[in-house]
This record gives structure tokens, C-alpha cells and sequence, in this order.
């Protein structure tokens, strides 16, 4: 087997070092009734070119985003990603590397997490940053349970513009932990009365921006109306590049922000790996989540970077953590990283002009569509538009004349009527003229 | 002259050179300084190139940013350098030994990168109509087959992210049985063994840990397990239990514990970060598991990634199947069918939430099932054998001057040492294992699991030829003896040969500095003369 060094010769004569002559004489632990005789009935050994074979043929099932006009988001978006990263995030001394927990020889991972958590922090607004959590919507779940833990109370107030599945992961951690959530009905035009929704029980009003549905929100009335009773305002989003065009919640209020950090650096890749971004106040950072590098000098006075505050952290601090989490998301934040730093400030705010002129541009030409119409008047790259009938089937018509348009809204929200018709749809710089004329093209067709 | 120009020889210098010499730069020759990318980076410079957009009519609704985010950016060649700077300062499975217990570093075979960045799999969206990925479907319907295959159970979970997300998963499965029976137990029994996570996982839930003691021989005791479900009677929601366990060795009474915890009514969570010791030589279906979460990061090898990400699919008992998370996989009339919301469900499937948006981590599942297709049931099998044979050949080449602290006895792919070897010596493990360093070696785990004093865990996996192994025992020897002789200026300082030195943890947890400042913004100190 070619991953195996060892040879038969080698194991004979190992065994013999060990005192035995068959190696199921180190298994004697597992009880006789409970082993395997022979082999599990799965196939035999493959060469690589057989697997890559195989491979190769499943991926050709599926049709790349890519290879045709592409307008799919709700919460993960198709961006170009420098050749650079992905070949930097392969150095064997980055990908096969754990944890940095020697920190004498893994100075280059805890060094980029330390530039990580700068970005986010500045692109976030906000003071402190933390090294990752799995994606947006855990990040989400844990939010709220650091805003249990700061205010010491157990009630969270979700949006009805937060991403639906988010709100069910958020949802079905509070129902198992006994906290409550009071969950808005849908709002995809950004015209709800969460105000009304506040009050002394609330411990975090958890608003996302840009919404699901592609409405901007101002936040800073609810972090007022929030900071008013006690309660924390949580600011979440999932497009990050978002925050390269419009105000960062933490100029609006915010006391943590969270949200997916997919689009910089990071492939679609169908759903994970991705990156969660958790930032918040400096006041607050004994209740974080998740890993934190911090600076420090070595016994030479040198700088160098260390895993810090860990007293929060499952490892040390067991039933008492502030999580369970440990593995995070470390290599797509290098991603995220080397990304972010070819791009700088100036490059993420051109990039964000350019996805917000897409989508504009997309909007003036559905616009232009006999029975379709755009809910949103404030958006960044993604709307969310009203079909003459159910989305879903359109959006399979499409499919079938070889247009990704978008996510129909009852895919993630069934069976509710009102919401059967819209249609969420995501531009970025990867669309060009053509593939607006194509999508519009072949929806004016669809629905003829 | 550093330039050779007539093709001659070059020879060592007559004059002893000192690694002391001090250089210009700090540079140590391969050894580079390297700045902050805030420190280098520049406003006026991008590594992208974006193209102006032509005018048009912002539709922000007065949401602008004032002022763009205040990060300088390098351009690609400078981009390339840093971190590739950066990257040398790292240790690596690649590099080198790397026998962190209990993490499994073993080696990442680059098809499965390969594999992942197929555009079919890394270039598709989990929200594309579902007709446009029945090969994404398909693979994951393969791998969830696979792992039911290896551990014997009813169904998997596939979406947790990571070992301790599938714990929480397993745990909330475990919950929503005991709600749909009515009933409402308070209690977790976890070895005092157990890794961080799960503690932390059952307190997440509300529950409360009660922690059961180890037997003098590292395992767990089905009497000491009965003794705490008698004291909680009718309160025990479950036991979470590592199998092998942390001190690297088979819970040998595991069939009479989870006899014990089903008697309670109570669901046995198996901790399966080990499972890599026993593929294809035992399943957990066999054992009495009802759930466990399985690290594909670790037993199927999708690389740990200086910290992640990772997968943690959890393989599920007929008990607590219909429980699952969405989205699951199901096997209808017509093939295999994607479930994804409640509004989909069939009679008795009562899945208990959600773990995350969209579908987990496929790009670990297609680096994991290439690493289960080229492994194949007789190399699966092979890898574990091999795993477990190093182990105790590592056990065996030390076991006369390190201290086994449960006895002579086989270990699975893991042997734990304590620290009594190092008694009177002056040396402690942590200062041995940075000695570890300089030798070229990655420590072992260190402190953990937490039921030996100055635990030393070592897992070598089955990556590692018998020179590897050889080279490294000798190397142990020699430190050992080395600290028995009383050399602690060996092991007091290190290490002294690696990119830095011991770092101030305590400096930088009372004063925390968790992000660059502009020094403009912020007064900086001084560094102070030495
Ligand atoms: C025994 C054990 N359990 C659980 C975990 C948690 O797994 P993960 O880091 O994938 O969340 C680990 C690994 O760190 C472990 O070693």
C-alpha cells in the first residue's frame, strides 16, 4: 500500500521485537465476540489513478459554477480567488501542521492568525477578533450563547431577515440548552418592528445585514433600542465582502459581530469547508468563543505570537469553557488571510463597487422582465425578486437551459405561500454582460 | 565572497564561525525575519486586479462606509514571499515526526487535495438544484456507506464540522430520545480521562458532569460506572466514553458498560477521535455504541491545517436514527434521496434540528473517500495494524527508561508515559519536550489525558518507517539519559535551535494584544534596552 512504509519484512521483524509473532495479539483487549474476522465487506485497495478515475467521474455529474451563468448565493458566493492562495494554503508546512499549541515552531501559523484577527476586527469594526469559528451559522449559535453568558439571561430575539438556516441551527442548540428564542416571521423587505420585539428578558437581538433576502439594514436604532434594555446587539452577515462598501456594524452598534468569511479566499466547495468570523468588544473577551493569538516575546526578548486566554477553552476549563469548540477553520482563515492582504482596504472596497454594480446592473435588467419585480430598495450584491409563479420551478427551468439563477426562498422556507414566489438572486465579479443577457434571456422564456 | 566565479571548490572557513554571529538583518541565513504584513503592506499597492466600476447609480440606501477598512495590501510577489516566509517557521507532518497523542498526524496523501479541487466538487454550490449535483449527492451517500460499513451502526449524521460539533450532535440526538420517550435525565457520566470536549459538549446541553474514575490499569470500571448510575438512579441520560481511550488503551469492559448505561435507560456516546486503532478490526455497532462522532481529520487523514478545518460525521444507533439533524440522506423507492427540511419528512423520521447551514464539510468528505478507496478494507485494516504495531514498538524501545504508568501492557496506536522517570532530575515534562524540539522532533502531547501526573502521549502512526521509529527512540533514549545525568541546561532553556524561544504566555495573557495597532493610532512602548 503505497502510504504504508512499512514493509512485511520490516513488520516481521518489529513483531519479533515485541515479542509476538501475529499482530492480533496486541488486540487482545477487544473482546473476541466483537472482532472482525477477515475484512469488512467494502472494496479492496485502489491505485490512485483508479480513484481519481472514479473520482473525476462523480464530480462530472455536477455542474460547476464556472461553466455557466452563475447567480446562486443565500449565504455562500461564487468569487474569483487569486491562484496564489490556494497554492500558498498547499505548503505542506501550513496544511500539515496541527494546532499550534508549540508555539517555538509555529510561529507561521500563529502569525497569520494574528493578521487574521486584525482584518476582521478592522473590517468588522470592532476591537477584538478571535481565530475562527466552523462557519457563519454556528458562529451565529455561539453568539448567542456568549450574549446568554454576558447578560445572564436566556432570551434571543432573531430577525426574520436572518438566514433560515441559521435561525435553525440557533434555534435547535436554545431548545436543547433550555433557552428561548423569539424567532420574526419572514421579512424580505427589511420592514419589520424588531423594536417591538425588545424588552427586559432580552438578552441579544441578532439582526443580519446584509438580510437573507438582500435588504440593508440600519442597525443602529436596534442597538440603541438593545443597549437600552440590557441586551446585546448581535450583527450577523454572509456576505463578507459586503463590508468592503457598506458601514461596519461595529460603527452602528454592534457589541459582537459574526458572520461567514467564505467569499474572501475560500471556494463554494458545496457547503464547507468555510469560515466563521467572530469579533466582538474588548470588555467582552473573557466570554469568547473559540482560540485567541495574542502577542508575546520570547526568552530572547524576540516578538512571537501564542494561543492565549485558553482558561475559556474546553481544554483547560472543561464543563466551565465557554465552548466546546476545538478544530476550527484554520487553514481557510489562511486563505481568508493571504486573500484579504492581496486585496488590502482600497482592493476590497473596489471589489465590493464592483459586485454592487453587477447587481444593480442585474436589477435594471429584470427590471425590464413582464411580471418580475425587485423587493429590495437598499442592497449590496443580492436581491431578492417576485416571480408571476413558484420560484422553485423556475429555478429547475433554468437549470435545464443552463442557467444557475438563483435560490428559490421556499427551498430553505417551505411550505409558506407567501414566500413561494421569490426568488433570491446573487451577482458578483464574476458575472459579465453576457451572462446577465443569458439569465434574462432565458427567464423571459421560461416565463412565456 | 559569497559569489563563486571560477568554479572553485568552496571549503570551510579556517575561522570557527558561532551560530552567535549576529547578521544585519536578523536573518539567520534560511532562517528569515519576518515583519508583520501590516508593517510591510502599503495602501497604494493591490495583489488583484479589479477593473474600475463604470458608472452607475449605488443602490445603498445611505448604508455606505465612510472611510475603506484600513489594511494595507501586498502585491503578489510580496504576498508570495511573506508567507512563504512565514510557512519555514512551521513544523509539519511533512517534515517530520509529529507524535501528538490522541490528534493522529498522520501523512495527507495530495490526491485527496486534488481530488477536492475537482470544479465538480470545489466549484459547486450547496444551494445549486439538486439536479445539478447528483454526483455531490453521490459521493456523500458513498462515504456515509463506508462509515456505516466500518463502525457497524444504523446511519450517520454527515454534517458536524468537527470532532466536538459531532459530539454535540450525538448528545443532542441522545436528548431529543429521551424527550420523545417523556423522559427529562440530568445526568452525563464522563471518565476523568475524557478530552475537554466532551465535558464542555454535555454542559452545552444543560447537563450535568459526573465524572468516573479510572482503574489503577487506565480503563474504566463497570463497578465504578454502576456505582454512579446506583448514586443517580433514574437521572443518567448517558455516558460519553473514548474508545480506545486517552491513555491509548481498549476500554476491555466496554460491552458490560454499556450494558450498565442501557439498563439506566441511559444512551452510550462513544468518543471515536481513536477510532483510527481499530478500523477494520472491531466496529462500534458491536460494542453497544449508540453514537459516536468520527474526526475524518484524523483517522481518514483530510489534513489538520495548523488548527482545521476538520469533519465530524456521527454514525448513529437504529435507537437514535430517526433523530438525525438535517439535512440526511434516505433510501427511497427511486435511489438515494436528499432531505433537507422538515417539510420533507416521513412517518418516524423526527430530526432534532440542524447542525449548520447547508451540508457539512464536503470537501473533507472527498478527501476522506479518496483516502478510504485508495486504502481499500485491506489497507484500512493494514493502517490500523501497522498504527498499533509502531506504537508498541516506540512502547517497547523506551519502556526500560521512561515510566509506563499503567504497567507493561499493549497499548493501541497510542503509549502514555508519565513523568516519574524524570523525578529528581530537575527536568519537567514541558522542559523535555521543548529539548524534543531542538532535536528536530514535534513534542508529544503533553499534561493530557489529565489522570497521569506530567502525561506524556505519544502516537506515531503508521506513516512512520522503521528508521523513523528508530531514529526517534534513539533520540528519546538519549534525552532521557541526558536528564538523568543531570544536563538540565539541555532542557532548562530549549529549545534553543527553533524560530523562537520559549514564549511568555503568562506576558500575554495579563496584557492581552490580540491584533496590530497602527503606531500612529497607539502610543507603542518602547522595547526596552537589553
Ligand atoms: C479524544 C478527543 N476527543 C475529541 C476531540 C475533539 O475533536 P475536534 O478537535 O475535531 O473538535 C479530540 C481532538 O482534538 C480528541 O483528541
Amino acid at each position: 500500500m503505497r502510504y504504508l512504509p512499512l514493509s512485511d519484512t520490516d513488520r516481521a521483524d518489529m513483531l519479533a521485537r515485541v515479542g509476538i509473532s501475529d499482530v492480533d495479539e496486541i488486540f487482545v483487549d477487544i473482546p473476541k465476540s466483537a472482532r472482525i474476522d477477515g475484512l469488512l465487506d467494502l472494496p479492496r485497495r485502489q491505485s490512485e489513478f483508479a480513484v481519481e478515475r472514479d473520482l473525476t467521474r462523480m464530480a462530472g455529474k455536477n455542474v460547476a459554477a464556472s461553466s455557466v451563468p452563475f447567480f446562486v448565493g443565500a449565504g455562500a458566493y461564487k468569487h474569483h480567488v487569486p491562484a496564489s492562495v490556494d497554492h500558498l494554503i498547499q505548503r505542506s508546512e501550513f496544511l500539515t501542521s496541527y494546532t499550534p499549541y508549540q508555539p517555538e515552531v509555529t510561529q507561521g501559523t500563529l502569525q497569520y492568525l494574528f493578521e487574521f484577527q486584525t482584518q476582521v476586527a478592522a473590517l468588522t469594526g470592532m476591537e477584538v477578533a478571535n481565530a475562527s469559528m466552523y462557519d457563519g451559522s454556528t458562529g451565529t449559535a455561539e453568539a448567542v450563547l456568549m450574549a446568554h453568558r454576558v447578560t445572564r439571561r436566556n432570551k434571543a430575539v432573531l430577525s426574520g431577515g436572518l438566514h433560515p438556516q441559521y435561525r435553525q441551527v440557533v434555534e435547535g442548540l436554545s431548545a436543547m440548552a433550555g433557552d428561548r428564542v423569539a424567532a420574526l416571521p419572514a421579512d424580505p423587505t427589511g420592514t419589520e418592528d424588531i423594536l417591538a420585539a425588545i424588552d427586559d428578558e432580552t438578552s441579544c437581538v441578532v439582526v443580519q445585514s446584509p438580510s437573507f433576502y438582500g435588504q440593508l439594514i440600519d442597525l443602529k436604532p436596534i442597538a440603541e433600542k438593545a443597549h437600552a434594555h440590557g441586551a446585546l446587539l448581535i450583527a450577523v452577515f454572509t456576505e463578507v465582502v459586503s463590508l468592503g462598501l457598506i458601514e461596519a456594524p461595529g460603527e452602528q452598534g454592534a457589541d459582537i459581530v459574526v458572520g461567514e468569511g467564505q467569499s474572501i479566499g475560500n471556494g463554494l466547495n458545496f457547503g464547507g469547508p468555510y469560515v466563521g468570523l467572530f469579533a466582538t468588544r474588548q470588555k467582552f473577551i473573557r466570554q469568547m468563543p473559540g482560540r485567541l493569538c495574542g502577542e508575546t516575546v520570547d526568552a530572547n526578548g524576540k516578538r512571537g505570537f501564542v494561543l492565549t486566554l485558553s482558561t475559556r477553552e474546553q481544554h483547560i476549563r472543561r464543563d466551565k469553557a465557554t465552548s466546546n469548540i476545538c478544530t476550527n477553520s484554520g487553514l481557510c482563515c489562511l486563505a481568508f488571510t493571504i486573500h484579504m492582504t492581496l486585496l488590502g482596504g482600497n482592493g476590497l472596497a473596489k471589489l465590493a463597487r464592483i459586485n454592487h454594480a453587477n447587481a444593480v446592473k442585474l436589477k435594471g435588467a429584470l427590471d425590464g422582465v413582464a411580471g418580475v419585480s425587485v423587493l429590495n430598495d437598499a442592497f449590496f450584491n443580492e436581491f431578492t425578486v417576485k416571480l408571476p409563479k413558484p420560484a422553485a420551478e423556475v429555478v429547475e427551468a433554468l437549470a435545464a437551459k443552463g442557467v444557475l439563477g438563483g435560490v428559490p426562498v421556499s427551498r430553505l422556507e417551505p411550505g409558506k405561500a407567501e414566500l413561494a414566489d421569490l426568488l433570491l438572486v446573487a451577482s458578483s465579479e464574476v458575472n459579465s454582460d453576457e451572462d446577465r443577457a443569458a439569465f434574462v434571456a432565458a427567464l423571459k422564456e421560461v416565463l412565456a | 565572497m559569497s559569489m563563486n566565479t571560477q568554479g572553485r571548490p568552496s571549503a570551510p572557513s579556517e575561522t570557527a564561525i558561532t551560530s552567535e554571529r549576529a547578521t544585519f538583518t536578523g536573518n539567520k541565513a534560511l532562517a528569515m525575519e519576518e515583519p508583520l504584513l501590516f508593517e510591510i503592506g502599503r495602501m497604494d499597492v493591490c495583489g488583484v486586479d479589479l477593473d474600475e466600476a463604470e458608472d452607475f447609480a449605488p443602490a445603498l440606501g445611505g448604508h455606505a462606509r465612510k472611510a475603506v477598512p484600513d489594511l494595507p495590501a501586498l502585491t503578489e510577489p510580496e504576498a508570495m514571499r511573506h508567507y512563504v516566509r512565514l510557512s519555514s517557521k512551521n513544523y509539519a507532518i511533512d517534515a517530520g515526526l509529529y507524535p501528538l497523542g490522541s490528534c493522529t498526524m498522520k501523512h495527507n496523501p495530495r490526491l485527496n487535495e486534488k481530488m477536492a479541487r475537482l470544479p465538480g466538487f470545489g466549484d459547486v454550490h450547496p444551494l445549486q438544484p439538486l439536479s445539478t449535483v447528483t454526483g455531490a449527492v453521490d459521493l456523500i451517500a458513498e462515504l456515509a456507506h463506508w462509515l456505516v460499513t466500518m463502525t457497524g451502526m444504523s446511519a450517520v449524521a454527515m454534517s458536524p464540522k468537527a470532532g466536538a460539533h459531532g459530539e454535540l450532535c450525538g448528545m443532542m440526538a441522545i436528548k431529543a430520545a429521551h424527550q420523545a420517550a417523556g423522559r427529562d435525565p440530568k445526568i452525563v457520566l464522563v471518565p476523568e480521562s475524557a478530552h475537554g470536549t466532551n465535558p464542555a459538549t454535555a454542559a452545552l446541553l444543560g447537563y450535568k458532569v459526573v465524572s468516573i474514575e479510572a482503574r489503577e490499569d487506565g480503563t474504566v470500571d463497570p463497578a465504578a460506572v454502576k456505582a454512579r448510575i446506583a448514586e443517580h438512579a433514574g437521572d443518567i441520560a448517558g455516558i460519553m466514553l473514548t474508545n480506545p481511550n486517552t491513555c491509548g488503551l481498549f476500554e476491555r469492559d466496554i460491552i458490560a458498560i454499556a450494558e450498565a448505561i442501557h439498563a439506566a435507560d441511559g444512551y452510550f456516546y462513544c468518543d471515536g477521535a481513536n477510532f483510527n486503532a481499530i478500523v477494520g478490526k472491531a466496529r462500534p455497532g458491536d460494542l453497544g455504541v449508540d453514537a459516536m462522532h468520527i474526526n475524518l481529520h484524523k483517522t481518514f487523514s483530510t489534513p489538520h491545517g495548523g488548527g482545521g478545518p476538520g469533519a465530524g460525521p456521527v454514525v448513529l444507533s437504529e435507537r437514535l436514527a430517526p433523530f438525525a439533524p438535517l439535512p440526511f440522506l434516505r433510501k427511497g423507492e427511486g435511489g438515494i434521496e436528499w432531505v433537507e427540511t422538515d417539510a420533507e419528512l416521513k412517518d418516524g423520521e423526527q430530526p432534532f434540528g440542524r447542525m449548520t447551514a447547508f451540508h457539512g464539510q464536503m470537501g473533507m468528505y472527498v478527501r476522506a473517500l479518496a483516502y478510504m478507496k485508495s486504502h481499500g478494507a485491506d489497507g484500512l485494516k493494514q493502517a490500523s495494524e501497522d498504527a498499533v504495531l509502531n506504537a508498541n514498538y516506540v512502547r517497547v524501545g523506551l519502556q526500560d527508561l521512561m515510566s509506563l504508568p499503567f504497567g507493561q501492557r499493549w497499548c493501541m496506536h497510542e503509549v502514555l508515559f508519565d513523568d516519574s522517570f524524570l523525578k529528581d532530575t530537575g527536568v519537567t515534562t514541558l522542559d523535555f519536550a521543548k529539548a524534543m524540539i531542538d532535536e528536530g522532533y514535534h513534542p508529544m502531547t503533553m499534561y493530557f489525558p489529565l489522570v497521569v501526573h506530567g502525561a506524556m502521549l505519544i502516537e506515531p502512526t503508521e506513516s512512520e518507517s522503521r528508521a523513523s521509529l528508530d531514529l526517534f527512540i534513539a533520540t528519546m533514549r538519549d534525552l532521557v539519559m541526558s536528564a538523568q545525568k543531570g544536563e538540565t541546561d539541555r532542557f532548562k532553556g530549549a529549545p534553543f535551535h527553533a524560530p523562537r524561544g520559549r514564549l511568555d504566555e503568562t506576558r500575554a495573557a495579563r496584557s492581552p494584544v490580540l491584533k496590530w495597532e497602527r503606531p500612529a493610532a497607539t502610543a507603542v512602548q518602547p522595547q526596552a534596552a537589553e
